[in-house]
């Protein structure tokens, strides 16, 4: 009767065994998962969680990267809101960035889009058309409206002529500079023209077809059954395009540093022209951190930016419950 | 019997009245003249740009569209204009190594964000996902005075190495594709005794290479385009310029006309879209991926 203490005490050192495997083997893939991980832990403290805390500590200060940082408590804000004459102007630039030009580039995307399925013949070669000016880089896009919108000797103004227009002065006049822009942003949505095309070929034929018996002519289909289908695509080319118009920069720099015919990189004053109209938030932000190099006053910008971009990116994700369906559910 | 077969065939067979096919017909024509007539319009802009690049200064600012004599000594004088080759090194140093970087670091840490199951794990994603969301102007300010503080403003450093240390949009992207590989090929590799690194060496690098071939695309191609990073840290030291800064530069800094800025236009766009036709099918899939879960 030995025996069973016996096998007892074994079977414990069994399960003590198995139990000090397992632990092992959790601490085995915990160290996997943080040996996988490591460099985009170090990649997102250094480069995101440290200068979000830094700018909120600098947009406090007076800081010229040459002398310690001075405290100023919230200076930087008041000057902000109260004195700087650039400010409102950025501000309102941006916001119509979002208000014009991001709707405009989904309409005008869902649109080529929509064409492009009802071709019968040379889709491919009309979707490579469309896609193409994607890839052409922003600097070399922006120097090639430039030149074609040139008032005097483009060729937009020119074909203008020719049909008895006197084309406007584009690039060159505060009202149609953003129109101009625009005109650019336009002539590259390939991407957001490919991806509204994916989910206009994924919605259900059945859909479409069980409607056409209900009696839905083409308009009623378009509202009752294509648009809710492609609702989550609609969301999601919204919200890219209004974090890309909050950080919209190289066009309107590019646009009116050639524009005004001053190097680029030279001086600072020409950033906006004509009349401050491509003075847009990111573009008045680097002016003051990298030009002026106010990086107190920078930070504050980056901070009021922040908080812009995180109310807009949460508002439109709130507001989408009401319009986007996802397959199978409302949510 | 037969006889109501044949008929039947013939009603199948039978030509939809004239009038809906004179409709359809129509439509079919008024669909494809609205698709070449907006072909013409995205078209136009390159076609332009390219009679230009082969025009004398003169005809360049006169109301003639078309070039006479064509002047393909343009393309020569742009290299003879500005230092070129330079810049192209200088894109091709920073464009390369960032790519590198961005696969070694993205490629474990999306396949940990997929694949592997830890506390904290959608947490950790969604923080991911916000270095997306937010602009990057968010955080450039003291990311500079870091790099300024290391003395490394003026070089191609500031914009490469970041690149080592992971790349949200890369991440994201590649993190999408892993899960939607099957976890029984996982399964199959680890019954033959393979640990994860092998299972994520021999398996999911094999069967996501269109995946990877997308976020190498898509990063060398960033690169190749940016201008804020460049501009950001470079601009003050010219033998640092990448051809984006060197081309916005190109017209004001060289004093040169229209007819060699579009010529050096040209050149810049050139690759990229030589690149295009050779891997079309990487790009339409990394587009669409970006967008399917969205």
């Amino acid at each position: 009767m030995t025996s069973a203490p016996v096998a007892g005490a074994f079977a414990a050192t069994v399960a003590r065994d198995r139990r000090r495997a397992k632990r092992k083997a959790a601490w085995r893939r915990r160290g996997l998962v943080l040996g996988l991980l490591s460099p985009w832990i170090v990649g997102f403290s250094v480069f995101f969680v440290y200068p979000l805390v830094t700018s909120a500590y600098l947009s406090l200060t007076h800081y010229d990267l040459l002398s310690t940082p001075r405290w100023v408590g919230l200076a930087n804000y008041r000057f902000m809101f109260e004195d700087d004459q650039l400010v409102w102007p950025a501000i309102k630039n941006t916001l119509w960035l979002m208000v014009f030009y991001v709707p405009a580039q989904v309409l005008f995307a869902f649109g080529v889009a929509l064409m492009l399925t009802r071709a019968r013949r040379g889709v491919g070669v009309f979707r490579t058309i469309f896609y193409l000016p994607a890839l052409v880089p922003t600097v070399a896009g922006t120097l090639g409206f430039v030149y074609l919108l040139n008032p005097a000797t483009g060729p937009v103004n020119i074909a203008l002529s020719h049909l008895g227009i006197n084309g406007p002065l584009w690039f060159h006049s505060p009202q149609w500079s953003k129109p101009s822009l625009t005109l650019l942003g336009l002539w590259g949505i390939g991407n957001m023209m490919i991806i509204f095309l994916a989910a206009l070929v994924d919605v259900s034929r059945q859909l479409y077809e069980s409607a056409e018996l209900d009696g839905a002519g083409p308009l009623q289909r378009m509202r009752w059954v294509t648009l809710p289908s492609i609702s989550p695509v609609i969301l999601f080319t919204l919200v890219i395009g209004v974090i890309d118009s909050l950080q919209y920069f190289t066009q309107a720099y590019v646009a009116a540093s050639i524009a005004v015919g001053q190097s680029a990189s030279q001086s600072a004053e020409n950033l906006g022209y004509p009349e401050n109209s491509t003075l847009f938030y990111p573009v008045l932000l680097y002016q003051q951190g990298f030009r002026y190099f106010n990086m107190g006053y920078a930070s504050a910008m980056a901070m009021v930016l922040l908080a812009v971009a995180l109310g807009v990116t949460l508002v439109i994700l709130r507001s989408s419950r009401l319009w986007v369906f996802y397959q199978g559910a409302r949510r | 019997m037969s006889t109501a077969v044949v008929e039947a065939r013939r009603v199948a067979q039978r030509k939809p009245p004239a009038s809906a096919r004179r409709r359809r017909f129509l439509l079919v024509v008024a669909d494809h003249s609205l698709l070449i007539a907006a072909a013409i319009m995205f078209l136009a802009p390159f076609i332009f740009i390219a009679l230009t690049a082969v025009m004398t200064n003169e005809q360049a600012l006169s109301p003639k569209l078309w070039p006479e004599p064509f002047r393909w000594s343009n393309f020569v004088d742009v290299f003879r204009t500005a230092p070129v080759w330079r810049y192209a090194l200088n894109t091709m140093l920073y464009a390369g190594l960032a790519t590198i970087g961005v696969l070694v670091s993205s490629i474990p840490a999306a396949y940990a964000f997929s694949r592997l199951r830890w506390r904290g794990r959608d947490v950790a994603f969604v923080a991911t996902l916000l270095v997306l969301m937010l602009p990057v102007q968010v955080t450039i300010v003291p990311v500079y005075v870091l790099f300024a503080k290391l003395h490394l403003v003026g070089s191609l450093w500031p914009l490469i190495l970041p690149n080592f240390l992971g790349d949200a949009f890369s991440i994201f992207l590649l993190r999408q594709f892993f899960m939607t590989i099957p976890e029984e090929y996982a399964d199959a590799a680890r019954v033959d005794g393979c640990g994860e690194l092998r299972v994520l060496v021999s398996v999911f690098l094999r069967l996501a290479k269109p995946a990877i071939a997308a976020v190498a695309l898509f990063e060398f191609l960033y690169c190749f385009n940016d201008f804020f990073g460049p501009l950001l840290y470079t601009s003050e030291n010219s033998s640092h310029w990448t051809l984006s800064l060197g081309l916005a530069q190109f017209r004001t800094v060289y004093q040169v006309q229209w007819n060699l800025t579009m010529a050096a236009t040209l050149l810049f766009m050139a690759p990229v879209i030589i690149v295009f036709f050779l891997a079309q099918r990487a790009f339409v899939e990394g587009v669409t991926l970006t967008g399917v879960k969205g």
